[in-house]
């Protein structure tokens, strides 16, 4: 090999790596429609299932009576709860939700039955046969008074429910979190106390705004409904083909509920349409498996759009009150923050919401004094659970408003207020958590603040073009009552789980010669859910093995637990993984190269380095190519594989009376400013401008990153302006997407991003999640544009016409 | 379920004679959408979209006769000119694709309360065209709308077109939905002045049982109009004619928004729409 050559091999970098935007390996097949999502998957002879759900939020049943749904020609079997075999309640975390509904139903939409049928309509007709007896109990729909009234009706028997005291669990309540900082801290003796203390307080701020706030219930909203596929297998166990977001933990819940080892049930990842949380908890997991080791057939479950705003949970509705006391010069003195979040039937991610919630409550703002109390409760609503940016979201709707008023209290820019006060690295949360990581706050304000601004309506080439006013081409205006609003809004983030949960991920990482050429196999059980992380899994292999062709295996359990898509967590989490198993083929690489010799005598591991197939040194050049290295993988050559598991540092439980502890592995930030124009008359809007500011430590992928934070930001979008999962007296009014509304492309403007790249050096490439936190900070940015063009309070997210022109709903 | 394709409109009223229960389906937009979420369950489907007279349109006798298979789309392409108002509301329904499926023959057919085109139907008098195998009769569009849901098509009729008067003078359609497109209407609005007969018409969607005219408001607004010189009415006028608007609803509260602010929302379209047809009546805009 010529010397030359080897010059040139040093200079070269391989391409699609780290910091690149190469073209995702789903991309094609999912833009011409030929992706096989979960709901495609079809087997010769495949039974279809269906569930019978629960038409009241709250009853007793006193009998379930399948004789005539089993007499309907083509069904194969009608399961109830008798027929669990093992385990007859599942849960994330809490063990409390039964597989198929025994003794009471606590929510409309429960699962108490399920069918399997030669033909989904046949399964549905038997369905119909069923005949459930209950007797109807009161539903417990008001989550202030579940949190509060001792004389509430319990949703659960306190017997019934696993112990977990850490939590507070009292009546409906399932957990308390309270944290107490600064003087609230000292006065912990009783109420009294701290009354007293907060009279002082208050006695002392130059100025104080309380308010309650509502964030409604929204819902993910994703495009493929619940859906997946079981397959009796000769072992007595079963493979199971599913969307979900973390193949584990289904395996954890669905094995004890089947009455088999964790071995015997197989989880394979399909096709997921997307996930945003509503795919963490199970749905039909347990019911296909349990069908098709009944039948000894394979099983094929899908939901409809309407079965599915009941077969997952939403994002918690909250009602939160705040007080927040400042300085004459806009210092925050103290803030108080109650914080209520409505689990539902049963408890899905609710304590993790409720630590969230308390922690990163009183947003990122150094408070001296802070007094929150956040709860989850019990109630017969539909279950909440895991939704992008959990906890902090509602929290950061109401702490942002109360910023805006309080601004506008002291005659403050809403940016200066909130640069006055602004958290940055060595800031302390009020859980006592030190941010040791970049948190540049201030400047990403001002850095949103100062980006160019949107032309104004005059200034458009055709103002009175319907597109771009609120109200659109139904041609409410033409310009009538059209009136222009600034807000701004930002979030702080918890990124990757939090309070003592040790998320690892696994990685298998094989590199091998096959056909003369270098190829590296990725295998993890991460899953793909529309987010790109099967991109970013090949870009970190070829970034650390210097190799182009990067194989990402399906996501299974034949390798080790992955986490869950979730917590903006997989490119640090699974991310981390590769890189870490990389690390280990790369060692080995460099520890055969030496043994053949080929490594000069001197040069340390850290001089060398995977480059274009090659092993390459810093000042010797290319050593060797790899195909000459290990030798064809089928001819006998080496193959070098490795499996890591990757850890983030550890973190803590929250103290159950103060609150205090290291619960957060990460924090993440963005600030957004939303340019709006408001019909004031009519109480419709459009927004102009959704410009954001994050700060990412890394870019990995920058194509993939501006759709998260484009993404995230039109999910904030929807939750200020339109989606909410209208719940009267336990019941939802609106399950469908005529009437839950998601926005379209005429309701999502131009979205401005500047990314700061300031690295945590506690992550893998320094990188931070980023899918969540536009979430948190568009929707009070939003809203608090139109109560800018309107003056209105605009409490309740999503703000509704009504709260614009002022009726009261 | 039967599943019948005439291929004229003989067969098509045949069709319908013989299966009586039978559902007429064109674009498929709402049928498809029922039956999907088990709503309903027919014993036949008649399928429309192979009966050529049902998707042409062309002048007849001082009107445009309007197929009832016509898609949206072409309506919003088409007759713009010749039949503004409900050109306007053809564009505000729904999509792009749904438009190129839906029909004004189908929005008669469902009925909805919410239906985009029946308020411009009703604003500019429109007629309604009823064929069976016993002939054709026409039926105002303003005595089309019986009760929730229910018409005037007997149930061995399908409707074949719909006759739309050549407009004489300024007509609107507005809509409100909570975002910026594809939305049922939260509740809707036409208005349409008559330059020669000296007549108002009006068509409120989504605001009672059924589609309704708001008659006392045409009659106020019909006496207080400068017809000659089209001069701006008063601010009183304007808000009277906003209120007669409101008060002809008789919404409800449901999901999509409450009474009071479908009343709210009504009167202050009615005041735009008037404003609007103003500006174009003085400028001669038909």
């Amino acid at each position: 090999m010529a010397a030359t050559t080897r010059v040139t091999d040093l200079s070269s970098t391989t391409r699609d790596g780290v910091g690149t935007s190469p073209r995702r390996p789903d991309g094609t097949l999912k833009v011409t429609g030929e992706f096989a999502y979960s709901s495609d998957m079809w087997m010769e002879d495949m039974l279809w299932g269906a569930t019978l759900r629960s038409p009241h939020p709250h009853a007793r049943i006193l009998g379930i009576d399948i004789t005539e749904a089993l007499k309907v020609a083509g069904v194969q079997a009608v399961l109830t709860h008798e027929d669990v075999p093992g385990e007859k309640r599942y849960g994330l975390e809490y063990q409390d939700q039964p597989v198929l509904a025994f003794d009471k139903v606590r929510y409309k939409g429960e699962a108490v039955a399920v069918v399997a049928a030669d033909h989904p309509e046949t399964a549905r007709r038997a369905m119909e046969r069923i005949r459930v007896d209950y007797e109807v109990l009161e539903p417990v729909s008001d989550s202030r008074r579940a949190a509060m009234d001792p004389e509430c009706p319990l949703v659960h028997e306190p017997h019934e429910l696993p112990h977990h005291p850490e939590y507070n669990p009292r009546g409906n309540r399932l957990r308390y979190q309270p944290v107490r900082t600064g003087a609230f801290a000292g006065a912990t003796g009783s109420d009294g106390e701290q009354e007293e203390v907060l009279a002082r307080l208050r006695a002392e701020a130059a100025a104080v705004v309380t308010t309650e706030y509502e964030v409604g219930m929204q819902d993910q909203a994703f495009l493929g409904p619940e859906s997946g596929l079981a397959v009796p297998a000769e072992d007595g166990g079963v493979d199971l083909y599913v969307a979900t977001q973390w193949l584990h933990v289904d395996q954890r819940q669905i094995a004890p509920a089947l009455g088999l080892d964790q071995e015997q049930v197989r989880l394979t990842l399909a096709g997921v349409g997307g996930a945003f949380g509503a795919r963490e908890d199970l749905s039909m997991q347990i019911h296909a498996c349990m069908l098709a080791l009944h039948t000894g057939k394979p099983v094929k479950f899908v939901y409809n759009r309407e079965e599915s705003f009941y077969g997952h949970v939403h994002r918690h509705p909250a009602k939160m009150r705040y007080e927040h006391g400042a300085t004459a010069d806009g210092r925050l003195l103290y803030a108080t923050g109650e914080v209520i979040v409505d689990g539902g039937a049963y408890a899905s991610a609710t304590p993790a919401v409720v630590g969230v919630a308390s922690s990163l409550g009183m947003g990122p703002y150094e408070i001296p004094n802070a007094w929150m109390d956040a709860y989850g409760v019990y109630t017969t609503n539909p279950p909440c659970g895991a939704m992008r940016g959990f906890g902090a979201v509602q929290a950061c709707f109401a702490y942002e408003s109360q910023m805006d008023k309080l601004a506008a209290e002291l005659g403050l820019h809403p940016v200066e207020l909130r640069v006055r006060n602004a958290m940055s690295q060595g800031s302390k949360v009020i859980t006592g958590q030190e941010i040791d990581m970049p948190l540049p706050m201030a400047e990403m304000l001002e850095r949103c603040r100062d980006l160019p601004m949107p032309p104004a309506r005059e200034q458009l080439s055709d103002p009175a073009d319907q597109r771009t006013l609120p109200g659109g081409v139904a041609g409410t205006t033409r310009g009538e009552g059209v009136v222009r609003g600034v807000g701004y809004g930002v979030g702080l983030k918890n990124l990757c789980f939090s309070e003592g949960f040790d998320d690892y991920s696994t990685a298998r990482v094989r590199m091998e010669v096959v056909g003369g050429e270098p190829v590296v196999l990725v295998h993890t059980a991460a899953a793909e859910v529309g987010q790109g992380l099967v991109t970013v899994k090949g870009q970190i292999a070829r970034t650390e093995l210097g190799v182009e062709k990067v194989v990402i295996a399906p996501s299974d359990t034949q390798v080790g637990s992955a986490g869950s898509s979730s917590a903006s967590r997989q490119s640090y989490m699974t991310g981390g993984a590769v890189k870490t198993a990389c690390a280990s083929v790369r060692d080995e690489i460099f520890s055969l190269a030496r043994k053949k010799g080929l490594v000069p005598e001197g040069l340390e591991d850290t001089d060398l380095s995977l480059s274009g197939g090659k092993v390459v040194s810093a000042t010797a050049g290319a050593l060797v190519a790899l195909p000459d290295l290990l030798g064809e993988a089928a001819e006998g050559g080496a193959v070098v594989e490795h499996t890591r598991e990757f850890h983030h540092r550890p973190t803590e439980m929250l103290d159950p009376e103060l609150g205090q502890g290291d619960s957060h592995t990460q924090f993440g930030m963005c600030v957004h400013r939303a340019v709006v124009d408001v019909d004031v008359d009519l109480g419709l809007v459009k927004v102009v401008a959704l410009d954001a500011v994050q700060d990412v430590g890394k870019v990995m992928h920058p194509q993939q990153l501006a759709g998260q934070i484009q993404g995230g930001a039109t999910q904030g979008l929807g939750l200020a302006l339109m989606e909410e999962v209208q719940v009267e007296g336990s019941e939802i009014r609106n399950p469908s997407f005529t009437d839950y509304l998601i926005p379209t492309i005429l309701d999502t403007p131009p979205m401005r991003i500047d990314v700061l790249e300031r690295p945590d050096p506690h992550s893998p490439y320094g990188l931070r999640g980023a899918g969540e936190p536009p979430t948190l900070s568009s929707t009070p940015a939003i809203v608090a544009g139109v109560r800018d063009a309107t003056g209105r309070p605009l409490t309740h997210a999503p703000v509704r016409p009504e709260d614009i022109v002022g009726i009261d709903v | 379920m039967e599943f019948l394709s005439p291929s004229t409109l003989e067969e098509a009223l045949e069709a319908k004679h013989a299966h009586p229960d039978g559902v007429p389906i064109m674009g498929g937009t709402d049928v498809m959408v029922e039956l999907n979420f088990d709503k309903r369950r027919p014993q036949a489907l008649i399928d429309l979209s192979r009966v050529p007279e049902l998707s042409e349109w062309g002048p007849d006798n001082g009107t445009v006769r309007l197929g009832a298979g016509v898609s949206y789309s072409r309506i919003v392409e088409g007759l713009g000119a010749g039949a503004p108002g409900l050109a306007k509301a053809a564009r505000t329904v729904a999509s792009p694709q749904i438009r190129n499926r839906g029909t004004v023959g189908g929005n008669l057919g469902g009925a909805s309360p919410a239906g985009d085109t029946h308020p411009a139907l009703l604003a500019t008098d429109a007629v309604v065209e009823l064929a069976s195998v016993r002939g054709r009769r026409r039926v105002a569009a303003r005595d089309f709308y019986l009760s929730l849901r229910e018409t005037a098509c007997r149930s061995d009729e399908l409707i074949t077109a719909v006759l739309l008067p050549e407009p004489t003078g300024p007509q609107q359609f507005a809509k409100i939905g909570t975002r910026n497109a594809m939305v049922i209407a939260v509740t809707s609005f036409s208005l349409a002045l008559d330059r020669q007969r000296r007549v108002v018409g009006t068509g409120l969607g989504a605001a009672a049982p059924t589609p309704v005219r708001a008659e006392a408001a045409e009659e106020f607004l019909a006496a207080e109009f400068d017809w000659e010189g089209g001069s701006s009415p008063s601010e009183a006028v304007v808000r009277r004619f906003g209120d007669l608007v409101a008060s002809a609803a008789r919404p409800i509260d449901d999901q999509r928004g409450s009474s009071a602010y479908r009343k709210h929302a009504l009167s202050v379209m009615a005041r735009r729409a008037l404003s609007w047809s103003v500006t174009e009546y003085r400028k001669g805009a038909a």
